[in-house]
């Protein structure tokens, strides 16, 4: 928007006038993304899924400065911790800020499991920018300094608890949003190109390529995908190192997720095939590549953010469900998927229910991009108001 | 009407065709010979296998023959003898293990079903018809929630409260003393105080989309004229919905019936592996522990085959329902 016709809207709007030709105006000359970026704008719900979203991927991107602890480290005192509870008030009814008591672990004498008593003559002070388990951030700098904690020598913060061999759950979480939240990216990133070009192609051409393409994605549309996905993920090898295994689990989570966008891409390529401005541009002399690219593509790039927005909860689920079944990505890795492996025993929930918390995590992150991807679906298509 | 069923059936056969190659491509994954392989396995799980037995699985498989032959060989076997190969963990054929688990596979199917009918489709038919309430937005925002969860979040959930609330301890059909007896009254009435929790675990997962679906087609069919006459000829409101719209909104849900089986093959497979019954999924899961690609093959072959008579089942049920698909009137149909 130029400084001009800003500031003609914003005198516009000083008049009050019922209906405003100046911003009328400005709703015509708007460009494309502009007028979805106006809708998108409307959808409120939307917003503040993006604004979690961005928070999740900060944290998954930071998580080695935002964990306090590190994630692979054993507390060996602490195992099967329950999330410690953060006092404000100490034993006198001063008020001062939060810290924590110690402390200290004892055996059930019939079960045999950990018990916690707090011990309230020593406090532990929670401060911001503490030293603590030193870290190389993203492979490259060495540091200690984490956002929150107790300090070296305090008694150890576990916001949500350790799990069964003592390890931070919440660290755990911040690390395993790396994986868990970039498999999803990653596998729209390959499934992007594999529903582009065949979609593309199925929808320039036509002919009998059109009817080969889409026969292939009705019997994909129609395989189980679960059971697909496992056979699959079990016939990687499993002497591989984890990283293979992560390009391949998220290259396997592809195969099948390419086709919603292939079908959207074809679909409107045949619809704007007939346009004038794609005849315009034939009579023009531009070659088919270039109509494709610089006429077609921009036309129709909305529908393709929508349909992978709309594709990345279900990768994410499937990592998840692959890494919980221990077939996906496993231990020393860290994804939520891997972490609920604690969870198949379901006696291990039931006196340590923490180290649940991945669900609610996973459940957060797909139910924002389901609700992005509905605001981004009403505002891909500004023209029908 | 039988022009379209054959035309119908002949549109499957492709389909069986590129999903057997894809489930023989998904047996030969694993690098290394298969049955190497397989021995390798089964020894570091703890089962010997003789050499007269490799012998025979060599010669049985015919790992000397190109691989296009192999392929033919094992379509051949199935469709002939219906021999889906051989599955190393469970010591059984293929096609035994997973017919042998298909009437619980089936009772479980039907009564979730049932269940995710009784609850959606009122609840959905209730929020169409008060759109926009606080009662339409308070169910929306549910089945949004209830889309993001995957049923197996869900029964962790409810089996942790089941067990820490009430005591009850979820997985499993039978309880322990009837879990090897043969069939007796008892044994049925502990099937039925066992299945109850299982079966609206796995309804739930389908609740949410048919409410969703639900309401969209009620929506639909609400705005039409029809709706109006009917109004205006002074039936009651409850009259107008169940003799009209209802029954042209029921219609995806008739179609969704068929596919019921192949999704509880696929979609709730997660959920009877937590929960431990004796369907089907958890026989493979257990088997692609062990990377036995046979039983892997197999299952996709089967349930492949079960999508495509599926598919054709309901494209009948719903010619029969709706005769403007019969004779191709309805647009996108």
């Amino acid at each position: 928007m130029s400084i001009l016709s800003g500031l003609r809207s914003w005198f516009g709007r000083r008049r009050g006038a019922k209906v405003d030709p100046v911003r009328e105006e400005e709703f015509y000359r708007a460009g494309q993304w502009q007028l979805v970026w106006w809708k998108f704008k409307r959808h409120k719900l939307a917003q503040i899924s993006m604004v979690v979203l961005a928070i999740l991927y900060t944290v998954a991107i930071f998580a080695e400065f935002i964990s306090p602890h590190d994630p692979l480290r054993r507390f060996r005192d602490y195992l099967s911790h329950p999330p410690t509870s953060i006092h404000i008030r100490d034993a006198n009814g001063r008020f001062r800020r939060p810290f924590i008591y110690g402390m200290a672990m004892g055996r059930d004498p019939v079960t045999f499991r950990p018990v916690y008593e707090e011990d309230r003559s020593t406090i532990y002070p929670i401060g911001i920018f503490v030293r603590g388990d030193p870290y190389k951030f993203w492979g490259l700098w060495e540091s200690d300094l984490h956002l929150f904690g107790t300090g070296p020598e305090g008694m150890p913060l576990f916001v949500m608890g350790t799990d069964t061999i003592g390890r931070d759950v919440f660290s755990r979480i911040c690390h395993g949003g790396r994986i868990s939240l970039s498999v999803g990216l990653v596998g729209i990133a390959i499934s992007f190109f594999l529903g582009l070009f065949l979609g593309g192609v199925s929808g320039f051409f036509g002919g009998v390529i059109d009817e080969a393409i889409q026969r292939v994605i009705e019997v994909i549309t129609t395989l189980p995908t679960i059971p697909l996905w496992m056979a699959l993920a079990a016939a990687l090898p499993r002497e591989w190192p984890q990283l293979r295994i992560y390009f391949y689990t998220t290259l396997i989570l592809s195969i099948l997720g390419w086709t919603g966008l292939a079908r959207t891409v074809r679909g409107r390529l045949l619809s704007m095939r007939e346009e004038d401005f794609v005849l315009a541009a034939r009579l023009d002399g531009e070659s088919e590549w270039a109509i494709i690219v610089r006429y077609m593509l921009p036309g129709f790039a909305s529908y393709i953010i929508v349909s992978l927005t709309l594709s990345l909860p279900g990768m994410i689920l499937g990592e998840t469900s692959l890494s919980f079944l221990g077939i996906g990505l496993n231990p020393p890795t860290i994804s939520w998927g891997v972490m609920l492996q604690q969870a198949q025993d379901i006696m291990n929930v039931a006196h340590y229910p923490w180290i649940l918390w991945p669900v609610p995590v996973v459940v957060l992150a797909v139910l924002m991009f389901n609700f992005m991807g509905d605001g981004l679906r009403d505002a891909a298509d500004p023209y029908i108001t | 009407m039988l022009a379209y069923i054959i035309q119908r059936i002949a549109r499957a056969i492709p389909q069986l065709l590129l999903i057997s190659i894809l489930a023989y491509v998904i047996i030969q994954l694993p690098p290394g010979d298969i049955v190497t392989q397989q021995i390798l396995n089964l020894e570091a799980s703890g089962v010997t296998v003789s050499e007269v037995q490799a012998a025979a699985l060599r010669r049985q498989y015919g790992l000397d023959r190109p691989q296009w032959q192999r392929y033919l060989l094992w379509i051949g076997n199935i469709v002939t003898r219906f021999d889906f190969g051989y599955s190393f963990t469970w010591q059984k054929p293929v096609a035994d293990v997973i017919m042998g688990r298909m009437g619980y596979t089936f009772a479980i199917a039907l009564f979730s079903a049932v269940f995710t009918w009784v609850v959606a489709i009122p609840i959905g038919v209730y929020a169409a018809v008060k759109q926009y309430s606080v009662g339409d937005y308070i169910i929306t925002f549910v089945t949004f929630v209830g889309l993001a969860v995957p049923p197996f979040f869900l029964a962790l959930v409810i089996m942790y409260v089941a067990l820490t609330q009430f005591g009850i301890r979820v997985g499993g059909l039978f309880s322990p003393e009837y879990m090897v007896q043969g069939w007796s009254w008892g044994k049925v009435l502990n099937l039925l105080s066992n299945m109850w929790l299982p079966i609206i675990l796995l309804g739930m997962g389908g609740v949410a989309s048919t409410i969703r679906t639900m309401r969209a087609m009620m929506l639909d069919e609400l705005r039409k004229q029809y709706v109006t006459v009917a109004r205006a000829k002074g039936l009651s409101s409850l009259q107008v919905i169940l003799r009209y719209p209802l029954r042209l909104a029921v219609n995806p849900i008739i179609s969704g019936l068929m596919w019921l089986l192949p999704w509880l093959f696929s979609g709730g497979i997660i959920l009877e592996i937590v929960l431990n019954l004796p369907t089907a999924g958890p026989a493979l899961y257990a088997s692609l522990m062990s990377q036995d690609m046979y039983m892997a093959g197999g299952y996709i072959m089967i349930i492949g085959a079960l999508t495509a008579v599926s598919a054709i089942f309901s494209d009948i049920v719903l010619a029969v329902s709706d005769p403007r698909i019969r004779f191709g009137g309805v647009e996108g149909a």
